[in-house]
Formats: structure tokens, C-alpha cells, sequence
């Protein structure tokens, strides 16, 4: 069943264009990896399917409903979940309060939205840091809050961006059993963008490939790690790097 | 202890009138209580929600207005106001949230202060209405003591209290904090911001207009200049709210007791007449520096030189 799909989507920032007609789809259940170069358009795509922008051409679709003009906090209800890249913790809140905050979504009751905190908190492993001031984590627990903010709103999908960049080895494999316990445990849909090859190979069951606001590829990630044109994309990039 | 200390407070200053204060002091009591509602109204878009604003006089002299001008054209007590003023100030609350609630920062402590500005120059001009420079002056005063007027403003103070500490503890609050700390964020977490946003003006503007309306009704006069001013009610309610800590519950009710006395004292100073301007800006800018939070945001530093030594050593 197809929960997004993305049809012929373009984003122009001024005579920039951040993405040229892209489509794709997210199904039911899936773990879709989205991946390319930096400044390929990624962040831009999950702004448009979170409703932070409107596309300038093309439509985003949940459930067969055209979403592309709802704002973000519409689509959080209708079940669309987000992290940032650069992460944006509710700075002087302690961590539980973060969390509350979005459990908020589904309920006016302070008592079952702190229970529900509480639960993805010790999902999470943020647990014991429930009562520290969110601007005092740690960048990998931070990556972790943005995770279980999202979480807390009860999504039925999740958009994670780039939630393993800059962890260190042992954080990362924390992060990678947290994402796979999301979809098994909580059966939400996870699209992901990662610059972490190994990572995105290992837990995507399909990725799609950008560069330069195009899409170039899309397949299983044994199909992608043998084409052509991403291995140039990349290599290319390494070499200009 | 602590979770009694407001009732505590509560329960002493209801006895206070039977102490035989002289009528200056209880004014300043009076004009603390006062001072303290509009703080605390402020507290809750510009502390919690974290929407500066710099127009508030607006609010207030709409609340004073609409007392003063039901007693005028319709002839009956200027204190149906107060439960008048709920209405005119949601409404003017939506009006004023919606010309400057898509702004943000900067931009929207600008727009309220050219509003408070535009409401002042109008209650000038609408002479027919308003009575212009003239102002709107009670014939007949409802007390002669200030005893009753001191209880009526203890009550709207400690239920202000109370509304604000109910509605911080509730979703309600949690998303005003969300908004002030991270408006993108709150909004793709699900926060219809805008919305919340408008509800957090419409309080903080209704009770600041409840104040207003008191006021009409203690001073028994009005005019423009007194209750539409940016210094002495715009400016001077961020100052309270400054001096006794934002985002905090007592920090409102701190700050206006420093001022009111603070302005007080300057203005009781021989020789300084106008200077008592400079003299608060000073102030201002010294609390700023050396205790950002408030008295009670920072008073674990302020009492830090006196209980320090005994901690550490
Ligand atoms: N709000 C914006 N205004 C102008 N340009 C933007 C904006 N957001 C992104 N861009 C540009 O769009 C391009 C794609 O950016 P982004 O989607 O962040 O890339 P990625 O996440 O793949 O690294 C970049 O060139 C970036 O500078
Ligand atoms: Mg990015």
C-alpha cells in the first residue's frame, strides 16, 4: 500500500532549483533510504513532504490525498513525523518536557501525555536523562531527542535526516537497532536520508538516489552499490572533495 | 512549604487593611497589585510565548476605555467594564494578532509599538467617542477609602495568578514554552502556531485590559496620555517583567513591587524632577547586565555571596 508518493515534484529557490520534477513512492512498512551527494536536495524533499514548503511544481500525496499545501503541524496530525538535520531541541525544557510537548498531539490530559513520554523515553534510552536540560545532551543523545519527539507524536511515518551524522561508532550501532525497533516494534514507516553508506546499505530495503535536485537511481541497495551512475555521482564528488 | 507560600501571601495581605496603614501606603499597595496583573499579563505572551511586546498600553487603555466610556455614553457604572472589557479585548486582541502575529522577533515588537501608538493618537482624535484630551472623568466615585478598591484588585490578582499557573501547567503552557523556544520546530511537532500563538495574546491582552479597567475605576479619571502611554505603561510593564524575571511566576509580582517603590523614591528624591526617566533607564540596563533573568530568575546569584562561603569551604 502506498502511505507518499511523491509525483513530479520541482522546488526553485530563487534561480536555484533544489529539485527538478522527482517522483517517487513510500510504501506501507518500508525502510526507503534517501541518498546523494551534499546540497543534492534531500533536506529540501523532506521540507516539501513535511509542509514547510510548498513545491513549486508537482504534488505530494498521503493516502491518496494531495497534501502539498497543508502546513507542517496539520500533517504531524494526519501522522507525519520529523527530525531535523541540524537538531532543534525546545532548548530550556528538560528532556521529558521535549517529549511531552509532542505527546501533546493526541491528548489534553497532562498525566497520559507524560505517560506516553515516559514509554518513548525508555524506548529510546533517554530515560535516565529525563530531567536534564535539553541544551546540556550530548550530540548523540540530542540526534536520539529528535528521534523520540517524533516518536511521541504517534506518527505513522517518520522522516529521519541524517540522524547518525556525527556519532561515533557505538552511537551509531545504538541508532541503528533504535530505527529497526521502530519499524518492527511500532510498525511506523521510515523514510531516511543518510550520508553513512554502510548504515543506509544495511537497514533501507530501497533507496532512491538524488544529485542535483535529480532523481538518478532507485533500487534494492545491492542494485544501487552496483550502478554506474551512482558510483560516479559519488566518486566524482570525492574527487572534487 | 513552598506550594503554600501564595496562600500564605494571599492571607496576610486580606489583613492588611485591618493594620491602619495611612491611605498613601495603601495606594502604593494598590498600584502594586496592579502593576502586578499587568506583569503577569505580560509575562504570559512575552515571557512564556516568547512574543516581545512593546504596545501593551494598548490593552490597557482599551480596558480603561471601555469602563469610562460605558459610564459616559450609556450612564451606567464605569465597573461594567470589567466584565465588558473580556469581550472588546479578545476582540481587539484577535484584530492586533492577526495585523502582527505573522511577524516574528524584532518585527513584531515594532508593530506593537506602532499600534499602541495608533490606539493613542485615535482615543485623541475620536472626540465624540472619547472625549479627546479631555478625558473621561467619574462624577460620583463608588468608596471614599481605598479599603474595597485594594480588596478588588487582591482578587483580580490572586485569580490572575491562579489562571496563569493553571494554563502553565496545562498543554496549554507547554506550547506556549515550545513556540518561545523553537517556533519551526513546534510547528512540525504538530503546534498550530498561529493559533496558539493568538490565544496566548488574547489572555495576556484580556487581563491586561481587566487592569486597565480597574483603573478607570480607582483613578476616576482618564485620558489619553495616562492610559495609552508607550513609556509609563508599554515600556514600563517589559521593565517590571525584567526586573523580577521572565518566564516566571513570581518575577512579575517581584518586579512591580521594586518599581512602584523604586518610582516612588526617585520621584520623592529632591532636585531630580524629570531626571527619574534617565534613573530607570540606568536600572534597566544594570539588571540587564548583571541579572538577565530577573531577581528571581537569578537569585541563586544574587544570594550566592552571602550563603557561597558556607557551601564551598
Ligand atoms: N530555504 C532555502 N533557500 C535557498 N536555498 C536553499 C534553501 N534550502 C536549501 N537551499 C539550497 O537547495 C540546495 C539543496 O539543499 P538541501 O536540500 O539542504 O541539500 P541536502 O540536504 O541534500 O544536502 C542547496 O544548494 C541549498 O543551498
Ligand atoms: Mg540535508
Amino acid at each position: 500500500m502506498t502511505l507518499i508518493e511523491v509525483k513530479n515534484v520541482s522546488k526553485q529557490f530563487g534561480g536555484l532549483a533544489a529539485l527538478t520534477d522527482v517522483s517517487f513512492v513510500l510504501n506501507k512498512g518500508e525502510i526507503l533510504g534517501l541518498i546523494g551527494p551534499n546540497g543534492a536536495g534531500k533536506t529540501t524533499m523532506f521540507n516539501i513532504v513535511n509542509g514547510f514548503y510548498p513545491p513549486t511544481k508537482g504534488d505530494v500525496f498521503l493516502k491518496g490525498q494531495r497534501v502539498s499545501h497543508l502546513k507542517p503541524h496539520t500533517l504531524c496530525k494526519l501522522g507525519v513525523a520529523r527530525t531535523f538535520q541540524v537538531v532543534r531541541p525546545l532548548q530550556r525544557m528538560t528532556t521529558l518536557d521535549n517529549v511531552i510537548t509532542s505527546a501533546f498531539i493526541r491528548t489534553k490530559s497532562k498525566s497520559h501525555a507524560e505517560e506516553i513520554a515516559i514509554e518513548i523515553l525508555k524506548f529510546t534510552g533517554l530515560y535516565d536523562d529525563r530531567m536534564v536540560i535539553s541544551k546540556g545532551l550530548p550530540l548523540g543523545k540530542r540526534k536520539r531527542l529528535e528521534i523520540a519527539r517524533a516518536l511521541a507524536t504517534h506518527p505513522e511515518i517518520l522522516l529521519l535526516d541524517e540522524s547518525f551524522a556525527g556519532l561515533n561508532p557505538t552511537e551509531i550501532n545504538d541508532q541503528i537497532q533504535i530505527v529497526k525497533k521502530i519499524r518492527t516494534e511500532k510498525e511506523i514507516t521510515i523514510l531516511i536520508i543518510e550520508h553513512h553508506m554502510k548504515v543506509i546499505m544495511s537497514i533501507s530495503d530501497r533507496i532512491v538516489v538524488l544529485n542535483y535536485g535529480q532523481k538518478i537511481a532507485e533500487g534494492t541497495p545491492a542494485e544501487i552499490g552496483h550502478n554506474p551512475i551512482v558510483i560516479e555521482a559519488y566518486l566524482g564528488e570525492e574527487h572534487s572533495a | 512549604m513552598k506550594k503554600f507560600l501564595p496562600l500564605i501571601i494571599f492571607a496576610i495581605l486580606c489583613f492588611v487593611p485591618f493594620v491602619g496603614l495611612s491611605t498613601y501606603v495603601m495606594h502604593i499597595l494598590i498600584l502594586v497589585l496592579m502593576w502586578s496583573v499587568i506583569g503577569m499579563a505580560w509575562n504570559v505572551l512575552g515571557g512564556y510565548t516568547g512574543q516581545v511586546s512593546f504596545g501593551h498600553a494598548a490593552f490597557f487603555g482599551f480596558g480603561a476605555y471601555t469602563g469610562g466610556i460605558l459610564y459616559q455614553h450609556l450612564g451606567i457604572s464605569a465597573w461594567w467594564g470589567l466584565p465588558a472589557c473580556v469581550v472588546i479585548l479578545t476582540a481587539l486582541s484577535l484584530v492586533i494578532g492577526y495585523i502582527c502575529l505573522r511577524l516574528r522577533g524584532a518585527y513584531f515588537a515594532l508593530a506593537t509599538l506602532a499600534l499602541g501608538e495608533v490606539c493613542r493618537v485615535a482615543a485623541e482624535n475620536l472626540v465624540e467617542f472619547t472625549q479627546g484630551n479631555m478625558g473621561i472623568m467619574l462624577r460620583e466615585r463608588t468608596w471614599v477609602d481605598k479599603t474595597w478598591y485594594f480588596y478588588v484588585i487582591l482578587i483580580i490578582a490572586a485569580s490572575t495568578y491562579m489562571l496563569i499557573k493553571l494554563v502553565m501547567e496545562s498543554k496549554l503552557g507547554y506550547y506556549f514554552v515550545a513556540i518561545r523556544e523553537d517556533q519551526d520546530a513546534a510547528e512540525s511537532l504538530g503546534i498550530n502556531t498561529t493559533f496558539y500563538k493568538t490565544i496566548s495574546l488574547c489572555l495576556s491582552g484580556v487581563l491586561t485590559g481587566v487592569a486597565g479597567a480597574f483603573y478607570m475605576n480607582y483613578m476616576g479619571y482618564i485620558d489619553p496620555a495616562t492610559v495609552f502611554p508607550l513609556s509609563e505603561v508599554s515600556i514600563a510593564v517589559v521593565m517590571v517583567v525584567m526586573v523580577g524575571g521572565a518566564a516566571t511566576f513570581w518575577g512579575p509580582i517581584v518586579g512591580a513591587l521594586i518599581m512602584v517603590f523604586l518610582a516612588e523614591v526617585i520621584r520623592s528624591l529632591p532636585h531630580i524632577g524629570a531626571a527619574h526617566q534617565t534613573i530607570f533607564g540606568i536600572i534597566l540596563i544594570l539588571i540587564i547586565m548583571f541579572l538577565p533573568n530577573g531577581v528571581v530568575g537569578d537569585f541563586g546569584k544574587l544570594i550566592k555571596p552571602f550563603v557561597g562561603r558556607r557551601t564551598s569551604s
